[in-house]
């Protein structure tokens, strides 16, 4: 394959350059993961917790979900790195109809 | 570059996920998989929401009665745990360090393994003390759905990351089996990402009613 070159004629450079670039890269998964821990115990002790209302509890745990989601999906699975346009128009396209149908199933029983 | 090309930590390329066209390939085709998979979980969990405490009569135990904090709280820390374990095999992969990849692959199966040991306990257990069976209603019909497939894509999980292990063990990383590896991350991951919404939607709605 033509399209990965070494960029450098010494390759210890770009050795160099590319441990500090995944040390740097694994303290951002580390933060991520804090943060993700972190969201799942707000969500379960706002549930534990008899003080709020459904109506509040429901919809920010469902907010809490979706950033920990973001998180994995950003972070953990690398959507945040370049090349990956292609992935997030599948993803988002298989969001948009998991959203519509789950909007038509949650609605068809309300009446 | 070759697939079957022998590297070293200096010439491994920094995205071997990507390095080859078969690797490209597999990359593309996989999130394409992820993209109908978030499909077929969403469609569950719009039966789950419409059938939720859909019970015959009075006497079947509802969400609120059969979901217990401690059972959902350690799966949850169970699996974001192994979610972070598969992120450092990753993370050693890109370095070449073939040895320590498989170590935290191995404890990312220990940890999905223990998981799924766990929600073979709470199956038997809602089924022996609340009689909450698959054809017991539409609830239950719902919910095993939903949280038996996830089960069952973790199983699958399992035994391919250890698939993957056992059949390079001797092998050593290359560009032929690093593009497996990443892929079979990536599933783990979103796994991962599929229960962040059962334990939030089943298991804490549940037990708001």
């Amino acid at each position: 394959m033509a399209n990965q070159q070494p960029s450098s004629g010494n390759p210890r450079v770009d050795v160099e350059y590319r441990r500090k670039k995944s040390a740097e890269e694994m303290r951002y998964q580390i933060v991520s993961f804090a943060l993700m821990i972190f969201l799942t115990l707000v969500a379960f002790v706002a549930v534990g917790y008899d003080g709020f209302s459904d109506w509040f509890t429901v919809p920010f745990i469902l907010l809490l979900a979706v950033i920990q989601v973001i998180f994995q999906l950003y972070y953990f699975m690398h959507m945040s790195h370049k090349g990956h346009e292609a992935p997030a128009l599948f993803l988002y396209s298989g969001v948009v109809v998991g959203a519509v149908t789950i909007l038509a199933f949650t609605t068809i029983i309300w009446w | 570059m070759q697939a079957e090309e022998k590297f070293t930590y200096e010439t491994w390329p920094a995205e071997p996920e990507k390095a080859t066209l078969e690797a490209k390939n597999k990359f593309l085709g996989f999130w394409f998989f992820l993209g109908g998979e978030t499909v077929l979980f969403a469609t569950l969990f719009a039966t789950y929401l419409a059938l939720k405490d859909k019970v015959p009569s009075a006497d079947h135990a509802l969400a609120k009665d059969i979901f217990e904090i401690p059972l959902a709280f350690a799966a949850t820390m169970l699996l974001l745990t192994s979610s972070l374990t598969s992120v450092y095999a990753m993370y050693h992969m890109k370095n070449f360090n073939f040895k320590k990849m498989q170590l935290w692959l191995g404890l990312t199966v220990a940890l999905g393994g223990a998981f799924l040991a766990l929600e073979i306990y709470e199956f038997n257990h809602y089924v022996h003390a609340f009689g909450h069976t698959f054809t017991s209603s539409a609830f239950g019909s719902a919910f095993y759905t939903l949280v038996g497939f996830h089960g069952a894509h973790v199983a699958f999980g399992l035994a391919w990351i250890i698939t993957l292990m056992v059949r390079n063990s001797k092998r050593g990383l290359n560009l032929y089996n690093a593009p497996k590896f990443y892929v079979a991350s990536l599933y783990w991951h979103f796994i991962d990402v599929v229960w962040v919404f059962i334990f939030t939607v089943v298991y804490l709605m549940g037990m708001v009613g």
